[in-house]
């Protein structure tokens, strides 16, 4: 029984290596929940640890749909929010779930699908015109159904093309994951879907389906911050998310924004955009 | 077929290079599995030895529960630690939620009822006048429940295997209390969950490799101290 009471102390020294690690940081803490586009095109790591250097804060950074974010707010969860839903953000500030909600930047969403086109779009500006014609030739779509802010673009463009949003049997299916797992879905299964330029730019060639519909301005994909509203749960850290949100406006940081992924895809995934108001 | 040759020389370069954090997030996953483990062994084998010697009304019911907590899934042990943990929960002013002790506390609530269940059938699979000699040699509470524990140790490894294989393969409890933060709570699974909703197939497989080896030699460790025991 020797090496068995020897065994079980070598997580005891694994613990001793946790405590600091728990305890680290040294202004505030900040819990910012963001989306998964933000998060996998590796801009949000890139500003957050600018941000960390020059404030002393501490940022932890939940990646959700812009869905569960908003809800993560209402119930005083995190700090601050960098999401892109527009209608659902209203309603969140109408509600007094947040204040100060202001603009950052945008990209733009675009619709690949597969090569051959089944439902000829290739090239058309018009969004809802796209989507219609994909419903009408029955071709397979591939939709989030996971309440983010893509998503949320998603059912705006059905409801544009005077469509229902179809339910999920048949040529229409629903991943429920992230933007680049469901870009992977639509290239191996051979299927259309909405996607946020930025992820489309980043995911490997293997899951990069053909572009074929960009340029709406209903595609048009605004982020805003929005800072959690500490009237109802006195928890939330509104001094250091006001700090995170001045910083996101800054000019050297919306310069940053406009310069990301620019070496290596060739393009920025974003462009600035910041206003105080929205 | 590319993609694994892909992987293997990206888990190649990633060990020799230590990039992206390699080295610090497989030091994390040790110290997190182990600790989760530990605790849920704590936990569990004193559970599991009173569950299979005491005689009290219930006992079969409490066995039955360990048994059927063997499967709880780990999203479902993460959510429910997560609703405690959160700021808007009853726990939430400990500040816990996305820190390595929230993943320890899910990971504990995976990991204990395997090690009660084992501990139990072990203890109970022993012979019964096993319980009456020890007992006739004079043997003090203590002493009764050190010899018994002795004579089961080689499930109990099993016990210890067991606990520590569910919770270092876990991802969805990892994933939601602790939030796959950077240098913080990323370990092995959710880092490699990361890579593959980036679409970085070849890094994912990579660092699928390395929490393989990682588990090699803890069961390669485990089972030396489990022939050792079997010996004496």
């Amino acid at each position: 029984m020797r090496g068995f009471r020897r065994f079980i102390t070598v997580p005891m020294l694994g613990l001793a290596l946790l405590v600091p690690a728990a305890c680290g940081g040294g202004g505030g803490e900040l819990i910012l929940a963001t989306t998964t586009s933000t998060e996998n095109s590796g801009l949000l790591d890139a500003l957050v640890s600018l941000y960390e250097e020059e404030s002393g804060d501490h940022v932890k950074i939940i990646a959700v749909g812009s869905g569960a974010a908003m809800s993560m707010g209402e119930r005083g969860d995190v700090d601050v929010l960098l999401v892109h839903a527009p209608a659902a953000e209203r309603a969140f500030i109408d509600a007094g779930y947040g204040v100060e909600r202001a603009r950052v930047m945008f990209n733009d969403f675009v619709i690949v699908g597969p090569a051959d086109d089944p439902a000829g779009i290739t090239g058309s500006a018009d969004a809802a015109e796209a989507i219609e014609a994909i419903a009408a030739a029955g071709a397979r779509f591939v939709s989030r159904g996971d309440d983010s802010g893509t998503h949320a673009k998603e059912k705006t463009l059905w409801g544009a093309a005077g469509l229902e949003v179809p339910s999920a049997d048949g040529w229409y299916t629903e991943s429920g994951q992230g933007m680049a797992a469901t870009l992977t879905i639509a290239a191996e299964t051979g299927a259309y879907t909405l996607t946020d330029r930025a992820t489309w730019l980043s995911v490997s060639d293997s899951a990069r389906l053909p572009l074929l519909v960009e340029g709406d301005e209903r595609l048009f994909n605004v982020y805003h911050v929005i800072v959690v509203s500490s009237e109802r749960h006195d928890s939330v850290n509104t001094a250091a998310a006001g700090r995170f949100r001045a910083f996101l406006l800054e000019p050297t940081t919306q310069q940053l924004i406009g310069e990301f992924g620019r070496d290596q895809y060739g393009e920025p995934l974003f462009t600035p955009y910041a206003s105080e108001s929205n | 077929m590319d993609l694994i040759v892909d992987a293997v020389a990206e888990a190649w370069r990633l060990l020799r290079t230590g990039d992206n954090d390699i080295y610090g997030i497989t030091l994390r996953t040790a110290a997190i599995t182990g600790t989760s483990t530990l605790v849920a062994l704590l936990i569990g084998l004193p559970l599991g030895l009173g569950l299979a010697l005491a005689r009290v009304p219930g006992q079969r019911s409490f066995i039955a529960l360990a048994n059927a907590g063997t499967g709880t899934p780990p999203v479902v042990a993460g959510l429910l630690v997560s609703i405690m943990l959160w700021r808007s929960g009853p726990l939430g002013g400990l500040g816990l939620i996305y820190t390595p002790a929230a993943i320890v506390i899910a990971q504990a609530l995976i990991a204990a009822p395997l090690i009660v269940a084992i501990t139990a059938a072990a203890v109970m699979a022993l012979p019964p006048a096993l319980h009456l000699q020890i007992r006739a040699m004079g043997a003090n509470q203590r002493q009764y429940l050190w010899l018994i524990a002795r004579e089961a140790r080689l499930p109990l490894l099993v016990a210890i295997m067991a606990g520590f294989g569910a919770v270092v393969s876990e991802v969805g409890a990892s994933m939601m209390v602790g939030g796959n933060l950077a240098g913080e709570t990323r370990v092995l699974t959710t880092a490699a969950v990361l890579e593959v909703s980036k679409g970085q197939f070849g890094s994912a497989l990579a660092l699928g490799f390395i929490l393989l080896a990682f588990i090699l030699v803890i069961a390669a460790a485990l089972t030396i101290v489990q022939q050792r025991a079997r010996r004496r």
